[in-house]
């Protein structure tokens, strides 16, 4: 086992989310709705570095997998990460994520006219474009800071 | 027609809007055949923002198909007073109505609500977002006026948040139109808009003045300068003043311009031009009644 891989301690079932841009990590918590109170058993890695990327964070939740609405929008703020499943201490299933043709009712529209964002029986929806997302309903596209608009509430 | 809604000018086809102009010029040319088209049918108003011109030509036209409306009056004494969710009170008119009107102040809630109702749904602005029958009706009067080939249009004023600015950009991607927007920096064109015209391949071009372009076109559609928009009102009026018409800049433009605007009208268009050829904003409200009688008989069947 090299130093780089010991930075962030094995764990012995759940998920490690491993390159992910450098500096996305609290994101991907974010995404994952893991916080101080969330009780789950986590271990991050910032900035380490990686042959792939140059430097990458890491993230590893015991006893959890992943939705796929979280890994839909883990690709939008980390489009090279993997996903590696691990029972056991050995990790049984690897892919990389892909970027879905929508994301629903994890993040939350920007334009504060959105009818998403008032008190209406609606999931937040948007498509995911090349370079972007945009929403269904309002049409509003955002381009960068697509970590500030996930909907932890 | 294949849509049961009618939510935004992006879902047009240009043989689903000739079918509509079509329609309209056979009920403007006709109306005694078209007055008990749709007799009992009843469209449900929901309007949770002011509107004139809107909501009593859609009155008119389904009165004049022989139906008629049911109304939920102003939101101060309906029961979105009380909270009720818009969502709630689609599927409660969607009771007592063939078809829904609503206009609505936030962008989106049309499409919203459409997902609640199975009646058809026409969206009669949502916010800054969309006005797809307005669009029909600017195009009938584009049509009547200038027609669709080899038009030149220029689009100015508020382009930011003018909503049937928007609708009308979008739908004139399926006409053979150059499009000119001219607007102050801060009232451009939003970003969803102009991404939608890059993927159409329309011709557009972006300009802050208007006297550049004025020779060229067919058609100049005017829109009002909102002076909510601005944080300052002596920014406001060094803004607005560069944007407004009278007979003295038309010289420029040629005889047969178009020249239109949605209304209402502030001072963006002087009261001198009324009286010329270029004026035909009146008409084209006028226009409203026979082209959302031609889209009510569209969506409550009349193709059947």
């Amino acid at each position: 086992m090299s130093d780089r891989e010991l930075r962030v301690s094995k764990i012995r079932d759940g998920t490690v989310i491993d390159h992910i841009t450098a500096g996305q990590a609290l994101n991907v918590l974010a995404i994952l709705g893991i916080d101080a109170d969330s009780g789950d058993a986590v271990s991050v890695g910032m900035r380490v570095p990686s042959d792939r990327l140059g430097s990458k964070d890491i993230v590893k939740v015991e006893g959890r997998e992943l939705s796929q609405d979280e890994v839909d929008v883990l690709s939008l703020i980390a489009p090279a990460a993997t996903i590696n499943i691990v029972q056991e201490f050995d990790v049984v299933k690897k892919h990389r994520v892909e970027r879905p043709e929508e994301v629903v009712g994890v993040l939350s529209c920007p334009n504060r006219h959105c009818i998403t964002t008032e008190d209406e029986p609606v999931e937040s929806r948007f498509d995911v474009l090349d370079d972007g997302i945009r929403c269904t309903y309002c049409d509003t596209i955002v381009r960068d800071a697509i970590a500030e608009q996930i909907d932890v509430a | 027609m294949r849509h049961d809604h009618i939510i935004s000018a992006k879902q047009l086809s240009r043989a689903d809007i000739e079918a509509v102009l079509d329609r309209a010029a056979e009920a403007a040319a006709d109306p005694e055949a078209f007055a008990d088209r749709h007799e009992n049918a009843l469209l449900g108003l929901c309007f949770f923002e002011p509107s004139t011109r809107t909501k009593m030509s859609f009155t008119a036209a389904a009165k004049r198909l022989g139906g008629d409306v049911v109304d939920m009056g102003p939101v101060g004494s309906s029961s979105v007073k009380k909270g009720e969710s818009l969502a709630d009170t689609v599927r409660v008119v969607e009771g007592y109505a063939d078809a829904l009107v609503l206009r609505h102040p936030s962008e989106g809630s049309a499409q919203m609500a459409s997902e609640f109702v199975d009646v058809p749904l026409i969206n009669a602005g949502d916010g800054a977002g969309q006005h797809p029958t307005q669009t029909l009706l600017d195009l009938y009067t584009i049509r009547e006026s200038a027609g669709f080939d080899d038009l030149t249009i220029g689009i100015m004023g508020d382009l930011k948040y003018g909503r049937t600015v928007h609708s009308l950009a979008h739908a004139l991607t399926n006409f053979d139109a150059d499009q000119h927007f001219v607007s102050p920096e801060s009232l451009k064109l939003p970003r969803s808009v102009r991404y939608d015209l890059h993927e159409e391949g329309a011709s557009i071009r972006e300009h802050t003045e208007l006297d550049p372009v004025l020779s060229e076109l067919d058609v100049l559609y005017v829109t009002r300068i909102q002076a909510e928009r601005f944080p300052d009102e002596s920014e406001y009026r060094a803004i607005a003043g560069e944007y407004q018409i009278d007979t003295e800049t038309l010289e420029a433009a040629r005889d047969d311009l178009t020249v239109m605007h949605p209304l209402p009208r502030v001072d963006e268009i002087a009261h001198e031009i009324d009286d010329t050829d270029y004026a035909h904003y009146f008409q084209q409200a006028h226009n409203g009644v026979p082209v959302r009688m031609a889209l009510l008989d569209l969506v409550l069947g009349g193709d059947r």
